[in-house]
């Protein structure tokens, strides 16, 4: 077994912790699972694609790719564009469905709306762009050897400082700005947040934004290390959520790391007890987790 | 009952689920200043009454007046920003932030140049808290839990400071400490209203006292006579009597 499979970990790793950054925020902060969150990773990888196209309509067909990279500013510029889309998505969502249920403060009732959600916007992604894959970039990438067997393409590493430098940007703003304080206050008590000043709906607000953009890269991410579908968002709902419970429900750095351990558990496993156990490894490291400290590894409360 | 009332609570009603009063009309009156004591046995509704007031229980119908100012319908993050603070019987500090990142967080409602400054004026109230800025609130003593609980209400320099039951499951030894500062606080001027079940370490700080009963207004009075009052001593004051 090489090291190979380390950067491939390091990289499914990187992309389910920004999406389980998501699921973390909702979950401590509107009291719920949102099994619709895998939808915002595809409906972030699409519009990335149709912004792009829309870029390449207006002009930028003939830019290429940047540098040693298969994809030009033209994805890059459209990634951005298309988080923002995938925060007003989300909020979206809450605006028509979640918000009126949460009115009668029953969480179950939101997690199988989420439900009905999550399939109804896979569906409406399928009646636009078909079910048949599609690409970001069908360029094929040299490999650079690191040694010790270890090959990284450039792709590989601007996604992997990507992720890095959005995860430390996320945690500073948890940790050192108000909306940030505001988010952990009505995580962990909303009441005393209310009476502390702190407008729950517009940390609602800002939580839905934030976590939408976030599912959007790792869409993007995703996209262009495998491919975009419509099931690409829902296949990773899973590996989300032991990413989110491993770190800790509410701990944005516990979701990082749940997702690292997660992503390096599964490509781990595929040399070692073959492809077909791959999705089950996060589940038993989950399980051991939960059984040793079931608060998660970062996590204060229940 | 004088025009410049701080707090005026007028025929209040009001209660967690529509159709269910807990407050059933009470009326009370803050003035400059004064501390002003909610006592009644269990269930009368003490809590609610305050609760309602700042804004966390849905008010049926009657009137709050802060300062003149109608803020019945205010929400409860808006109260702060109108000079009405409130700090809660239970959970009142942010236990998985630190110290600092509570103060900031309180600080948050004033203008920007004036945060900082803020919260060093909280820390110079309270030394105790300087030295454990960094420490997550969860992990200080029951008395300095308090302490920050009261800094964090204090921060915006409200008209009206109210308490739900500041001594609950403190020590005999650090309710004093904490009615001390209470005491204290109220010389810069800051009025209170003050919900107890220890009606005797209530009544040795407070102005006036009201005794509700049934979500209703029983007894007011000076805080020395009702003390006084063998029947009201006896009826509602309870367990919290001096020997």
């Amino acid at each position: 077994m090489t090291l190979q499979f380390l950067v491939d970990g390091l990289l499914m790793g990187g992309l389910i912790g920004l999406g389980a950054i998501g699921v973390t925020l909702t979950y401590s902060i509107l009291r719920f699972a949102n099994f619709a969150h895998g939808e915002f990773i595809t409906w972030g990888a699409y519009a990335t694609l149709a912004v792009a196209g829309v870029i390449g309509w207006m002009g930028g067909q003939h830019v290429g790719p940047l540098g040693p990279f298969s994809v030009g500013w033209p994805i890059l510029a459209a990634g951005l564009i298309a988080m923002v889309l995938t925060g007003l998505l989300a909020l979206a969502l809450d605006l028509v469905l979640f918000r009126l249920l949460r009115a009668r403060g029953n969480a179950i009732i939101m997690v199988m709306a989420s439900f009905g959600a999550s399939m109804a916007l896979r569906s409406l992604l399928e009646f636009v762009f078909t079910s048949e894959p599609k690409y970001f970039s069908r360029d094929i990438q040299i490999a650079i050897p690191l040694g010790l067997g270890v090959r990284v393409t450039p792709d590989q590493m601007l996604m992997l400082g990507l992720t890095a430098a959005l995860v430390v940007a996320v945690h500073l703003i948890v940790t050192r700005t108000t909306i940030g304080r505001s988010m952990q206050a009505v995580a962990e008590n909303p009441e005393l947040a209310r009476v502390t000043g702190v407008n729950v709906e517009s940390v609602i607000r800002a939580t839905w934004l934030a976590g939408g953009a976030l599912a959007c890269a790792a869409g993007i991410m995703s996209g262009i290390t495998v491919q975009v579908r419509p099931f690409m968002g829902f296949d990773l709902l899973l590996p989300l959520f032991a990413a989110a419970i491993l770190g800790g429900i509410g701990s944005v750095p516990g979701a990082v790391i749940g997702g690292l351990i997660v992503g390096l558990s599964e490509a781990a496993a595929v040399p070692l007890v073959g492809g077909g156990f791959r999705a089950a490894v996060a589940f038993l490291l989950l399980i051991a987790v939960l059984l040793v400290k079931p608060t998660g590894l970062f996590g204060a409360r229940e | 009952m004088s025009p410049a009332a701080v707090l005026a609570v007028d025929r209040l009603v009001a209660g967690y689920e529509p159709g269910v009063p807990i407050v059933r009309g009470a009326s009370l009156r803050v003035g400059a200043g004064e501390i002003v004591v909610i006592l009644g046995p269990n269930g009368a509704g003490k809590s609610t009454l305050v609760k309602s007031v700042a804004g966390l229980v849905p008010k049926a119908s009657g009137r709050v007046l802060l300062g003149g100012i109608d803020i019945t319908s205010l929400p409860a993050h808006l109260m702060v920003r109108n000079g009405l603070a409130f700090v809660p019987q239970t959970d009142n500090v942010f236990a998985g932030m630190a110290v600092a990142d509570n103060l900031a967080l309180a600080a948050a409602v004033l203008p920007k140049h004036q945060r900082a400054h803020g919260m060093d004026e909280m820390y110079t109230l309270f030394p105790d808290l300087a030295a454990q800025r960094r420490l997550g609130a969860g992990r200080l003593s029951g008395g300095q839990r308090q302490m920050l609980a009261v800094a964090r209400a204090l921060m915006v320099r409200p008209k009206l400071l109210a308490l739900d039951e500041p001594s609950a499951g403190l020590s005999p030894k650090l309710v004093e400490m904490v009615f001390g500062r209470l005491a204290d606080i109220r010389k810069t001027g800051v009025s209170m209203l003050l919900v107890e079940q220890n009606a005797r370490a209530a009544l040795a700080i407070g102005d006036r006292a009201y005794v509700l009963a049934g979500g209703e207004n029983r007894h007011e009075g000076q805080a020395a006579s009702l003390w006084k009052d063998p029947v009201i001593a006896e009826l509602y004051l309870g367990a919290g009597r001096a020997p």
